[in-house]
């Protein structure tokens, strides 16, 4: 799977868990941006692509991204 | 059952028509996602769960500080969730010496949170058991040893349960059988939890709310009281019809211990005052043979409360059955391993509760314990009698038919009743009869064995419970008045709920000279009533003015100087 496809499926997660049906996420993207994006959404968002990609993050990971794109870097270092 | 991102999507709708009931949710993890699971699920409940949510691990505070917000709150229903793994934290914290004080010292705590809200609100508290955690410290040892997390864990499980028989407003709900039907791999993940503090894994919040609303429902009166029986390849295996009577399966033969099983929970069931009926397509005579014959049946004729059996389709059959009974489709079970005739049914009756039975027989059990049908907020030794009682009630019609005149019918019975005051020994009835009577109950105040205890030793009140007996056998109690001094002038009629199994016998009569005639003889000179709307009690939309009470306002008003006893069938016991 290219990153770029990761990209566009979490995108779709976004849009599901934040229920926000026009949010465009990119790599840049960081919580502050979205105001629906806190603490809880983001316990939330973790669980909806553990599901989705059938992996599972480690309690480390979840604390260690800084923005979308580090998301995107985990995710696709798992699954490519 | 529906996700927990469902669910979420749930806090969005319209809530407004729902019933609404006031909940404290309290907890010493994160229990922001419990709160959102509860109150989606509500909604497909129709209630409308208003919560209030303590701040994160403020348990004591909030209980313990009687100018909080719980109090201010006022909930109907506490839910306390205080978790194992907290209850972990404290056992690695105590000196070695103390770790078999565990379940006391937090039996205590429990005790202590229970009195103090008790004292202070109107309310009932559901906490939630302790799910099992082995930390493996003695392996198997650890069953042997009073000191292990495990050996404690379990003992408070267990003297919680002893605590809530012994405290009528504390329910436990049962989230340690839930690990156990789940897995724990399903219910904690433990990434979250050393991130969020939560220990409830979002897959398993859906299946905690619903155990916890199961509760809810049962508190508030909403609960199963029946189950409809299919019975070829539903409590037998083959059709006895074609198979004839040495081929059903029961028994040892081929899987007959699977129907054998299921039958056994049935009778279970009956016992614990579910009314087991059944409805069937085949000739009746073939369809009671193995009820009367077949040496492996665990189910006799006389466990069945309605039997029914033709050729004619089980929508009706079931509308005759509810006409029979007299309770709502909504407190209904239909258990028929036909897809077909579920979804007949389903598709006519929307309100009854038709499990989708798995193909496989052997699956039945598992499935239908997974579903926790038959919640109850009481269990009192009337509910093992319920069967006998509507076979009765099926006498009573058949006797009926013979009398042309209604008044000579009723003088036959050679009806009596007992009244008495709220006691210790009728208040488990009391109680239970509040929490099952919709229909005819004016008011649908709901009492817990605590409220009538209350109710009872007040001064403000007079109480009365009546019980009736005929020639064919015992009713039990089946009717509660409460009256609460207004002034010295009136009494006001709190509660009027009576069991339906009776209408028509002259009970409303009796009920009124008894009170009105005690009225009178303690000085007062109105008695006043009240009736509330609900959806099912329409029934009594005009009780108050067929007995002759005048309107006043909302109010139904009765002089007591002016009454004259109306005519009534039964006698003082």
């Amino acid at each position: 799977m290219e990153k770029s496809e990761v990209l566009k499926q979490v995108n779709e997660i976004f849009i599901d868990v934040l229920e926000k049906e026009d949010l465009v996420i990119n790599e840049q993207t960081v919580a502050k941006d979205i105001e629906e994006w806190d603490s809880l959404a983001h316990i939330r968002l973790v669980v909806a692509i553990e599901k989705t990609f059938k992996l599972h993050f480690s309690s480390r990971e979840i604390q260690s991204w800084e923005n979308v794109g580090e998301m995107i870097d985990c995710i696709y270092e798992k699954v490519k | 059952m529906k996700d927990f991102s469902q669910l979420a999507k749930n806090l969005k709708k319209d809530f407004t028509g729902l019933t609404p009931i006031k909940v404290a949710v309290l907890g010493d993890t994160s229990t922001q996602f419990l709160v959102q699971a509860l109150r989606g699920l509500g909604f497909e409940h129709n209630i409308d769960l208003q919560i209030w949510e303590a701040d994160f691990d403020q348990v004591e505070r909030q209980i313990f500080d009687l100018d909080s917000e719980l109090y201010k709150y006022k909930p109907e229903i506490v839910i306390l969730f205080q978790s194992s793994h907290k209850l972990l934290g404290k056992y690695n914290k105590l000196q070695n010496n103390q770790h078999s004080l565990l379940n006391s010292i937090e039996l205590d705590l429990i005790e202590n949170i229970y009195s103090t809200i008790k004292k202070n609100l109107p309310a009932k508290v559901i906490y939630y058991n302790y799910t099992e955690i082995d930390d493996a410290v003695f392996g198997n040892f650890a069953n042997k040893t009073e000191s292990s997390f495990l050996f404690q864990l379990r003992k408070l499980n267990y003297e919680l349960m002893n605590f809530a028989v012994q405290n009528s407003d504390f329910y436990l709900c049962d989230i340690s059988t839930l690990q156990n039907q789940t897995g724990k791999i399903v219910f904690f993940q433990p990434a979250l939890y050393i991130n969020s503090e939560m220990v409830l894994s979002l897959d398993v919040l859906p299946q905690i709310a619903s155990r916890t609303i199961d509760l809810i429902n049962a508190l508030t009166g909403r609960f199963k009281k029946c189950v409809i029986l299919d019975l070829d390849n539903t409590i037998w295996g083959g059709i006895i019809g074609d198979d004839g009577i040495e081929n059903i399966e029961l028994g040892s033969l081929g899987i007959g211990k699977a129907f054998t099983e299921f039958q056994y929970w049935i009778k279970k069931l009956k016992n614990r005052g579910i009314i087991i009926t059944v409805c069937s397509k085949n000739t009746e005579s073939v369809a009671k043979e193995p009820f009367e014959k077949h040496p492996d049946m665990v189910l006799h004729l006389d466990d069945i409360a309605v039997f029914i059996a033709n050729w004619e389709n089980k929508v009706d059959n079931i509308r005759q059955i509810q006409s029979i009974l007299n309770i709502g489709f909504d407190s209904m079970v239909f258990l028929d391993d036909n897809p077909f005739e579920r979804n007949m049914v389903r598709e006519n009756i929307p309100e009854i509760c038709v499990p989708e039975l798995p193909e496989d027989p052997a699956d039945y059990l598992e499935y239908l314990y997974a579903l926790n049908l038959f919640e109850t907020a009481s269990f009192s030794n009337e509910d093992t009698e319920r069967t006998k009682l509507y076979q009765i009630e099926a006498q009573r019609n058949i006797t009926q038919q013979k009398y042309t005149n209604e008044d000579d019918y009723l003088n036959s019975l050679n009806m009596i009743s007992l009244v008495e005051p709220f006691n210790k020994f009728n208040t488990p009835r009391v109680a239970q009869l509040s929490q099952r009577s919709n229909q005819f109950n004016l008011t649908t105040v709901r009492y817990s064995e605590a409220d009538i205890n209350l109710l009872a030793t007040s001064e403000n009140y007079y109480t009365f419970a009546f019980t009736l007996e005929d020639k064919f056998g015992d009713n039990g109690l089946i009717c509660v008045i409460i009256l609460k001094k207004e002034s010295d002038q009136a009494l006001f009629i709190e509660s009027w709920f009576m069991s339906c199994r009776i209408l028509k016998r002259s009970m409303e009569n009796f009920v009124l000279n008894t009170i009105t005639n005690f009225a009178r003889e303690k000085g007062f000179k109105y008695l006043k009533g009240e009736y509330i709307p609900t959806a099912k009690n329409d029934m009594v939309r005009n009780h108050y003015k067929d007995l002759g009470f005048e309107s006043s306002g909302s109010l139904w008003i009765l002089n007591t100087d002016k009454y004259e006893n109306k005519k009534c069938f039964i006698n003082k016991k």
